[in-house]
């Protein structure tokens, strides 16, 4: 062993996979699609030898429903899948947010609408953070940019999930399931001091029996006081929860703003403009819910215009406007259907508008 | 030696048919690169690609962390085939570098600005018995030609890669290597 055998080179894909194994997680179900295809296949061989059960799932729609009974028992459980496989979870997931059951889900965006294509995109962006399924509810969507953060993230994500007793979504997207860099393998240990679980269905055997449900009919306002409950929880979410990074945005006069392997691209963007004197910062969401408002009216002090860049035709800008309350102009650039920025490219569009 | 023109990033495409062992010299590459405490992203071509048609895998090695694993602009081409000339000579970066296998390249390079290394890595894989090793040959060749990464990183990467499951092929695909630091005309 040599000192670099310690860190990892394994894809972004199988970084998830035993970030999730060494986090506890003991079930896992899935259905193959491209590009997360090393998710399932991973896992079949994995966690058996973690002492966890993996299902390939007849199909999505099984997976995130066996998931829903797995989660109902306390274990830790993960699905994944990417954008079309997403879509048709969308009714189980409601279910699990209603029953309030934590769980993570990870999404390896690729091309839309429809079976689209299988290059890495971002085009699920509403879905993943505006709902998706039926009702009000929220999932909490984290955003790796590296491989190394998917590493960290996903173990909190089931912290996040247990804590909060949500599902957790990971928004990845085909670049960064399908790439390969070097990952320190920090051990995984819990970002918060996570509540017993009192609530799981075990066998009732000496206790009251105890019942998870999304049915709601009596008494009338039933539903609505779960909903005022779901209302609550989410507000402490969005009030605890800030994550995003910053980059040289102190004396930004433009702030370019991105998430996952977009934001990556783009800070090599940002360092192109720093080099020929421009005075160009980066706001990177790392929770696209909660979305993290604060960061942009704070960098409003220096900065005169916000450029979102997405691969999508435009999805995150929309929280980006709410959160400048319209304070500044917000402009864009991207594409969907699996185009892929570069630096130069962001680079060229930062001249424009920073000239303008 | 022709060093790449710009070494604060350098993006390597590795692309030949599949079967040539684009993904083996992609990871081989990369974690050269690791073992050099290089910041490094392997990407391999994924989904669409036909049997008898072009594979590639790209490295991006860097100083700073890497932007994009994804590359459009190549600094550095191993190229294993024909069809993979055909493809990335006219995308490749100004001044670029080529590693060109000659046994299977029948024609010359048209840009002037690029440079070429040449090794008939698919004759030499053969001569040392073990034909599915050209992709090492022409890895040795692209060390010794750019300087790019230490013989004995590749060396050192290619025992660790097989010792524990494949102890076999230590020592051929090891002959490999030098074989090509060797036998490549700049």
């Amino acid at each position: 062993m040599n000192s670099t055998t310690e860190k990892l080179f394994i894809k972004g894909n199988e970084v998830m996979c035993e970030a999730a194994v060494r986090a506890g997680c003991g079930f896992f179900a899935g259905y193959p699609i491209t590009p997360q295809n090393e998710v399932p296949e991973y896992m079949s061989w994995r966690l058996p030898e973690a002492g966890g059960v993996f299902l390939q799932a007849e199909s999505e729609i099984a997976a995130i429903n066996m998931l829903f009974g797995a989660a109902a028992t306390g274990t830790r459980c993960m699905t994944s899948s990417s954008s079309p496989g997403i879509s048709l979870k969308q009714e189980g997931i409601s279910y699990i947010a209603g029953a309030e059951l934590p769980c993570v889900i990870a999404n390896i965006q690729r091309g839309g609408p429809g079976l689209g294509n299988i290059r890495g995109a971002q085009g699920d962006y509403f879905q993943a953070t505006k709902g998706g399924g039926h009702g009000d509810y929220r999932l909490i969507v984290l955003a790796p940019a590296t491989c190394q953060e998917l590493w960290q993230l996903t173990m909190n994500a089931f912290d996040y999930a247990d804590y909060y007793r949500n599902p957790v979504l990971i928004l990845g997207d085909g670049i960064l399931g399908q790439m390969t860099e070097p990952v320190k393998p920090i051990p995984y240990k819990p970002i918060v001091e996570l509540p017993e679980k009192d609530w799981i269905l075990n066998g009732c055997k000496g206790r009251k029996p105890r019942v998870i449900r999304t049915l709601f009919l009596h008494p009338s306002d039933a539903l609505t006081q779960h909903n005022q409950h779901l209302q609550e929880k989410y507000q402490k979410i969005h009030q605890e929860l800030k994550l995003v990074e910053q980059v040289n945005t102190e004396d930004a006069k433009l702030v370019v703003t991105a998430y996952g392997s977009t934001a990556r691209i783009a800070k090599g963007a940002i360092q192109m403009a720093r080099r020929k004197g421009m005075k160009v910062g980066l706001i990177r969401p790392i929770a696209l819910w909660p979305f993290p408002d604060q960061a942009y009216l704070s960098a409003l002090g220096t900065a005169k215009k916000i450029l979102v860049c997405e691969m999508s035709q435009g999805q995150m800008i929309e929280d980006v406007r709410l959160a400048c309350q319209c304070k500044c102009p917000v402009e864009f650039f991207g594409y969907g259907g699996g185009w892929y920025p570069t630096p130069e490219k962001i680079f060229d569009r930062i001249q424009a508008v920073y000239e303008e | 030696m022709i060093k790449p023109i710009n070494d604060n990033e350098i993006k390597i495409i590795i692309a030949g048919f599949g079967g040539q062992g684009v993904v083996l010299a992609g990871n081989v590459i990369a974690k050269a690169a690791m073992l050099e405490d290089k910041n490094v992203t392997l990407m391999v071509s994924y989904g669409a690609e036909m049997r008898g048609g072009t594979a590639n895998s790209t490295v991006v090695i860097s100083h700073t962390e890497v932007a994009s694993p994804y590359v459009e602009i190549p600094d550095i081409a191993v190229i294993l085939n024909r069809p993979s000339l055909d493809r990335f000579e006219p995308v490749m970066a100004t001044g670029g570098i080529l590693v060109l296998n000659t046994s299977l390249v029948n024609r010359s390079v048209k840009r002037s600005d690029l440079k070429a290394a040449a090794i008939e890595a698919t004759d030499i894989a053969r001569q040392l018995g073990a034909i599915r090793s050209a992709n090492m040959v022409a890895l040795g060749a692209l060390a010794e030609a750019t300087g790019l990464l230490k013989p004995d990183s590749l060396i050192q990467t290619v025992r660790d890669m097989f010792e524990e499951k494949k102890p076999q092929f230590v020592e051929i695909n090891i002959r490999a290597l030098r074989a090509g630091m060797e036998a490549v005309h700049v």
